[in-house]
């Protein structure tokens, strides 16, 4: 009997269920496009579009995911983003060297975190309004930088990686030659090619599906994130301050060094969007990544993360930047092309989103309520 | 043999700016017993605590754990010394598992190992019999097992004194028991626990020692038997049966029916049980009973400023439905709340704005009081209650304690209500005003007006009102009138026990 207890399986949690919600909603979405849009809808690359266009989108949303969990908000992501692109442009193209640059994302990303975080951790002001003025300050930043668009002057191999791990005796170079040789080119166009996914063309050609390399960046940050979140000390104490603040405090945990780290990690995050962004554009551009930080708070929101924290899952979040994408998609391939449908539709998604939510959890409440009484 | 003293307090002091919050106070705390720490509101009790779990630093005297003299400065510490608090409110996350809210924040590694805390949790669980399994989210729990499960943490952190403040204030009878049982499972173990209360047949059920405080002096200790519940109360208020004589009586007045004002049956709200209660026009009646009895709770419900679940309600003879405070106004009730600063006084506004504030909600915001007729109102009532004010445009914030109280009376005369409901009128003003209040109190009573007075001083309540309705644990336990209208007989009946039946 006792072990019947232990093995019974708990209703759902609200994460999961939120994120369920997402995923069921994502696939029927896609479905409906396979079944009535077709075209490119039917091709796996379309899926890997998604992920080589929203690579970014996705690390940023994973950031942002963590503060709203810790109950927090931080809308300068998008602003850093673009700060990052710049400075990596520009960095790139006066010489600098590649490793540096990947330094220089991160410590931007990590300066905004730390200097926000600690604002509004240990000063205790309203995080909106700390990375509010985080935000123009980054935006500012970059338009001092350049107003002119910086495209990164590229020269070198693109395929290290192919070469690297070549079966070809006479092509392959050692690993100390690969990091040697890496440049800005290999990780601008050098592609994963995955032949097994591709689709055969009318000539007869092989097309492989194309995958690029933010992607696998991308979807590491989500898988560590996740792994933080669920087994770390540090993530469960996001998920304990989003719930009730006082509470943690209690229970002893250090809120104000929590909600520290949730900042800095976001920051950072939006480092590493940064580049990954130069990786797939190549260019910096004064209005890169304008509007990311709202499409993230989206993504996540869609994913099943409350803005009143506490409830949250970055594997949630990915599925969220899908569905976004995917809507985006179908209205272009419907034909409405104007920019403004897919802002409208986001919006219209998003209402539709938290709608659902705010009743499933109310329904899940009231039934709560009924069984404590029973 | 003696008996081990798990915690010793000596000559404890707390000093608060103008205040002297404990003095001198002694507190034992012995082996497996269960000590209710007894006193009313700014007896001090809630200072003894916070100084004890590190919450706030004592001001001078000693703390002894197992003999071993310590120093708390912190939450940290005091748990560090195997003293552990359950609050009142439950500090738990409820978007947490149990077993999480169990362990988390004080893991040794990085890595948290799901199964192997859930398996610990059910371990613990079960040996203290609490019904609930560690993979659950605590949101899902009944509070009840919410707070078992605060308890269940503190056992786990080893602790020798566990402290549950207010525990029970949330719970139904049959969750208390089960927290009772928890509670004397923990006591065989040896555990001493310290029980703050305001429930008095609680603290005969569970415990076996009493120390009341009263004004941060140590009244004394007790062993529960030897204490019986009517002294328990004369202590904690200050006064000894026998020094007690009736106090200047109140004429007795006679209402018929036909008087009625209000007339309410079975009415609930989510914070008060279903009660009946009727005032007649020009009657002052008033709610006692010990802080927590559902006094307030009671009167909130009769002005619909708490959900109100059911019953029905008559005004003048008339059904009428009270949901909203609005409701209440627009049948000529007011109410001054009992916490002026969060519920009465808008500290921003000038004292002219404070006043017209609830006519203006009556009339509705479009159609607004000109600025000439606010003046008109404010000067008048400035002049009839004495109001201490620079001028009518002063901000309300930097008003004499009394001066707000009277502003906010103002506030409620100016809709000329039929009802007044006067939540702790006199609390923290001086005495002069508290005079002044109940004169008025009673001019108003005069002219027909409807007043249900609430005080914590019974010897005010006793002066002012005609009918005093007592009430014990969230229960009517008794309406006194005419000559039972003496403090002896109040206390009495807040006490219940044996004067109940005699």
């Amino acid at each position: 009997m006792e072990n019947k207890k232990t093995f019974r399986r708990e209703p759902l949690t609200d994460t999961q269920l939120l994120m369920i919600i997402a995923i069921c909603i994502f696939v029927a979405m896609y479905l409906g496009a396979m079944l009535f849009l077709g075209g490119g809808f039917l091709r796996a690359q379309q899926v890997f579009d998604m992920l080589n266009d929203n690579a970014p989108l996705i690390i940023v949303s994973c950031g942002l995911t963590i503060v709203m969990i810790g109950g927090g908000i931080d809308i300068s992501v998008g602003a850093v983003t673009s700060l990052v692109v710049m400075s990596c442009a520009l960095f790139l193209n006066n010489g600098g060297n590649i490793y540096l640059s990947m330094l220089l994302a991160l410590g931007i990303g990590l300066a905004f975190g730390l200097v926000q975080g600690y604002l509004i951790s240990y000063l205790e002001i309203q995080p909106f309004i700390v990375t509010l003025a985080g935000m123009f300050f980054a935006r500012g930043m970059t338009t001092i930088l350049s107003v002119n668009p910086q495209k990164v002057n590229t020269e070198g191999t693109e395929n290290l990686v192919e070469l690297l791990t070549s079966k070809d005796p006479a092509q392959k170079i050692s690993f100390i030659q690969f990091l040697r040789d890496m440049n800005f080119k290999t990780l601008l166009e050098g592609k994963i090619k995955i032949d097994w996914l591709g689709y055969t063309a009318p000539n007869g050609n092989r097309i492989p599906v194309r995958m690029e390399w933010g992607v696998v960046i991308a979807l590491l940050c989500v898988i560590v994130i996740f792994l933080l979140l669920q087994y770390h000390k540090l993530g469960r104490g996001f998920y304990a301050i989003g719930g009730n603040q006082t509470s943690a405090l209690m229970l002893g945990i250090n809120v104000k060094r929590t909600r520290f780290l949730s900042y800095v990690i976001c920051g950072l995050l939006s480092g590493i969007a940064g580049y990954v962004f130069l990786m797939h554009t190549g260019a910096g551009n004064a209005t890169n990544a304008a509007g990311m930080e709202m499409n993230a708070i989206a993504a996540s929101i869609i994913g099943g993360t409350l803005l009143s924290g506490g409830v949250g899952n970055v594997a949630g979040t990915l599925v969220g930047v899908l569905t976004l994408t995917t809507i985006k998609k179908i209205v272009v391939t419907s034909g409405l092309k104007d920019p403004w449908w897919q802002s409208i539709t986001t919006g219209g998604m998003l209402c539709f989103f938290i709608i659902l939510q705010s009743i499933v959890l109310s329904v899940r409440a009231k039934l709560r309520a009924k069984q404590k009484k029973g | 043999m003696a008996e081990h003293c798990l915690l010793e307090m000596r000559n404890i002091n707390k000093l608060f700016p103008g205040v002297k919050a404990l003095s001198n106070v002694d507190f034992t705390l012995r082996e497996g017993e269960i000590h209710a720490l007894m006193g009313e509101n700014g007896a001090g009790k809630s200072t003894l605590i916070k100084v004890l779990t590190g919450v706030y630093q004592d001001d001078g005297g000693e703390i002894r754990v197992d003999g071993q003299k310590i120093a708390i400065r912190s939450p940290q510490d005091a748990q560090n010394n195997g003293i552990s608090t359950v609050y009142q409110e439950i500090t738990l996350c409820p978007n947490l598992s149990v077993a999480e809210n169990m362990f988390i924040g004080r893991d040794k590694n990085a890595l948290v190992h799901k199964k192997q805390r859930e398996k610990r949790a059910n371990e613990l669980l079960n040996e203290l019999g609490i019904p609930a399994r560690g993979s659950q989210m605590l949101g899902n729990c009944s509070l009840a097992v919410q707070q078992m499960v605060a308890i269940a943490r503190a056992v786990d952190l080893n602790c020798k004194v566990l402290i549950l403040d207010e525990p029970t204030s949330s719970l139904d009878d049959k969750e208390v028991n089960v927290l009772f049982g928890l509670m004397r499972d923990l006591k065989a173990r040896g555990v001493g626990i310290i029980f703050v209360t305001h429930f008095l047949e609680q603290v005969y059920e569970v415990c076996d020692r009493i120390t009341v405080l009263r004004n941060g002096e140590l009244v004394g200790e007790y062993l529960t038997e030897e204490l019986p519940q009517v002294q328990l109360v004369a202590k904690m208020i200050g006064k000894d049966l026998d020094e007690l004589s009736s106090f200047g009586e109140v004429e007795e007045k006679h209402f018929s029916d036909e008087d009625i004002f209000y007339d309410a049956k079975k009415l609930s709200s989510s914070a008060a049980l279903p009660f009946n209660f009727t005032i007649h026009k020009g009657e002052v009646n008033g709610f006692t009973g010990l802080l927590g009895s559902g006094r307030s709770e009671s009167v909130r419900a009769i002005f619909g400023a708490d959900k109100v679940n059911g019953g029905n309600v008559t005004i003048n003879g008339k059904k009428v439905k009270i949901t909203k405070p609005i409701d209440a106004m627009k049948n000529g009730i007011g109410y001054l709340a009992e916490d002026r600063k969060r519920d009465g006084i808008i500290a921003d506004l000038s004292v002219r704005e404070n006043i017209i504030l609830a006519l203006q909600v009556m009339k509705g915001f479009f159609r607004p009081i000109s600025r000439s007729e606010a003046e008109s109102f404010a000067d008048e009532y400035i002049k009839v209650l004495n109001i201490k004010t620079a001028s009518r445009e002063t901000p309300i914030g930097s008003l004499s304690g009394g001066n707000q109280q009277k502003v906010i009376l103002a506030r409620w005369l100016l809709t000329h209500p039929d009802y007044l409901i006067l939540d702790e009128p006199t609390r923290g003003i001086d005495v002069g005003t508290k005079l002044e209040i109940q004169k008025l109190v009673l001019k108003l009573a005069e002219d027909g007006v409807a007043v249900t007075f609430i005080s914590s001083e019974i010897e005010e309540m006793l002066r002012t009102c005609s009918r005093l309705i007592v009430m014990r644990d969230r229960h009517i336990v008794g309406e006194l009138t005419g000559s039972d209208l003496n403090q002896a007989q109040v206390m009495k009946t807040i006490a219940g026990g044996e004067a109940d039946e005699g």
